[in-house]
């Protein structure tokens, strides 16, 4: 039988704000635990919750970036459960009435678009952190994190295959980073992903019994655990078996998903309007401003690079992958004008390798915009080749100066002086007369090698072309 | 609609609330004529009335952005029950 699989992600994006959602606590990663943890955030009888509006403004440019409904009203609500990092005993979460509802995401997979609804994205809390290794029959519990806001995006059930998952989840992570609005590191858990995943035989109108998958933090692993599951599925039906209701948690190690916990009772959250939070609601100036602040998005972003940089698609795409990336190409190509090609090449190639090889934000790179666009105007008025062009920019890199000073100071100025490049070719020619010899009964292969011996007479400094024309012109013995 | 003494049971369980055996048939009695009000309440036609998610006729202040608390961790632990580490010491959750 064929199978259809269908995927819906649930996606937790931890909003970049300085103080917590309901408290004036700090959201900052990495302290001293529970050194960050307020009356509030503790849950002390009596405090009340007061709501920050950066995150409100946030989940509203998130809202207006997917082309969704920004409700005016929304209602915060209790979600009841027990657990020691949720000291309330619920969370404060937004049910029947979030703040955004039914947006949209186009993603590209081979070339095919598609378009992804959002069914919602609401705010609510984060929880606090359980240390269950260190502490003999007990937990520890680290409630710096319990309060920070929290954005919970809602796909619809629209995605086909794991990789289709995988390109939302990266357009997603792409746009949020944009928006400035989360930071988008899986490692630490600003950006976090459950995916509802279910078969139904191919046809079949009414979805199967899904299975939400947890614990699949990293791209690769969304897609492996998504591919594990969706053969689970169709192996348990075709033995003759039944998918169950149930949470799944992803092990990368064995790359599996095993149940988590069977949830008859726990499933009962209880949800009700929290009395202690009066309606969210928001001004139409409010989010006429915030619509306002709305930096260029990624598609849109994409398609200038294409229009306005004669750029291809796929370098467009790489370049807009990350808007500080974005950032610097145009910063280098404003510094060096009509070189968007070379420049792009440039930043998609060395530097990006470089700073893969140094784990470096591009921000950090030592090769600045500016410095790499005076090592593209360099190439482009023929002063080096872009062979020589790699050593200076690693130059650059070890922190040797600029483009300028870096040919200055190693001479590595390219040789375009004619007759200075001649002189290395009589010279060649005259000690290598059995290539010389067979070049000219018809070897013309060998052209490469007079080619590679002029560069390594000239210290890989001559012109190129010039090399070529001449060389040519020499072999050939026609009279120069 | 009318609770027993296992939607009793269950209830208590999930608020974590102890309900001794002798309790529940009263619990469950007095509960069922709550939500006997509440069926009541809701045989009133509200047609075209908004839902209604606080009784106050106002919306939400704000706070601004701004880390105004400061670290009370040894406050706040020395009157928890246990704690090591900086971190609040609980009974073992994990399954």
């Amino acid at each position: 039988m064929e199978w259809e699989t269908v995927i819906g992600l649930e996606v937790h994006v931890q909003l970049l704000t300085k103080s917590k959602l309901f408290s004036g606590s700090s959201t900052r990663f990495g302290a001293e635990p529970n050194t960050q943890a307020c009356a509030v955030d503790i849950a002390l009888p009596g405090v009340l919750p007061v709501m920050n509006k950066e995150a409100a403004r946030m989940a509203v440019k998130f809202g207006l970036a997917v082309g969704a409904t920004i409700n005016r009203r929304s209602v915060f609500a209790r979600k009841n459960y027990f657990y020691p990092d949720l000291p309330k005993g619920y969370q404060i979460s937004q049910y029947e009435l979030p703040v955004v509802q039914l947006g949209r995401l186009v993603i590209d997979v081979d070339g095919e678009r598609k378009e992804i609804g959002i069914t919602r994205a609401h705010l609510e809390e984060d929880a606090g952190k359980s240390l269950h290794e260190e502490f003999e029959g007990l937990t520890g519990i680290d409630l710096n994190r319990a309060g920070t806001p929290l954005l919970e995006i809602v796909s619809e059930p629209d995605m086909r295959s794991a990789r289709e998952a995988v390109a939302y989840l990266k357009k997603l992570h792409v746009l949020v980073r944009y928006l400035g609005i989360c930071d988008g590191n899986m490692q630490e858990g600003s950006f976090r992903c459950d995916a509802n995943v279910s078969v139904r035989p191919k046809g079949q109108h009414a979805f199967g019994t899904r299975a939400e998958l947890k614990n699949i933090n990293s791209f690769r692993f969304v897609e492996k655990a998504i591919e594990y599951e969706i053969a689970r599925q169709i192996d348990l039906i075709e033995g003759g078996g039944k998918v169950v209701q149930e949470t799944r948690l992803y092990d990368s190690v064995r790359n599996e998903t095993r149940s988590m916990r069977s949830k008859e009772e726990a499933h009962d959250y209880r949800y009700f309007p929290d009395p202690d939070l009066l309606p969210l609601q928001l001004e139409a100036g409010f989010i006429e401003e915030t619509a306002k602040s709305l930096p260029e998005l990624p598609d849109a972003k994409r398609e200038r690079f294409v229009r306005e940089y004669g750029l291809t698609a796929y370098d467009a795409e790489v370049l807009t992958g990350a808007h500080e990336m974005a950032d610097y190409y145009e910063a280098a190509v404003g510094a060096a004008p009509g070189q968007s090609k070379l420049t792009a090449n440039w930043v998609i190639g060395d530097l990006s390798g470089y700073l893969n090889r140094d784990n470096l934000e591009v921000a950090a790179a030592p090769v600045t915009a500016d410095m790499l666009a005076g090592l593209i105007r360099r190439i482009a008025d023929n002063t080096i080749s872009g062979k020589i062009a790699k050593e200076i920019f690693e130059a650059m890199w070890g922190g040797e100066g600029d483009a300028d000073a870096v040919i200055e100071k190693k001479g590595l100025r390219q040789i375009t002086d004619g007759s200075a490049i001649e002189r290395a070719i009589e010279d060649i020619m005259a000690r290598n007369p059995k290539q010389l010899e067979q070049y000219r009964c018809g070897q013309e292969k060998l052209f490469g090698f007079f080619v590679g011996q002029v560069m390594k007479a000239t210290q890989g400094k001559a012109n190129p072309a010039q090399v070529n024309e001449l060389l040519r012109k020499k072999l050939s013995g026609t009279p120069a | 609609m009318s609770l027993d003494r296992t939607d009793v049971e269950r209830i208590a369980h999930l608020a974590r609330l102890e309900v001794g055996e002798q309790e529940l048939a009263a619990y469950a009695e007095t509960l069922s004529r709550i939500l006997g009000l509440i069926e009541q309440m809701n045989a009133v036609d509200t047609e075209g009335i908004a839902p209604m998610s606080h009784p106050l006729d106002a919306g939400m202040r704000f706070r601004a952005d701004e880390v105004t608390e400061t670290d009370q961790r040894e406050v706040f632990q020395s009157i928890a029950p246990s704690a090591q580490a900086g971190l609040y010491l609980v009974p073992k959750v994990i399954e």
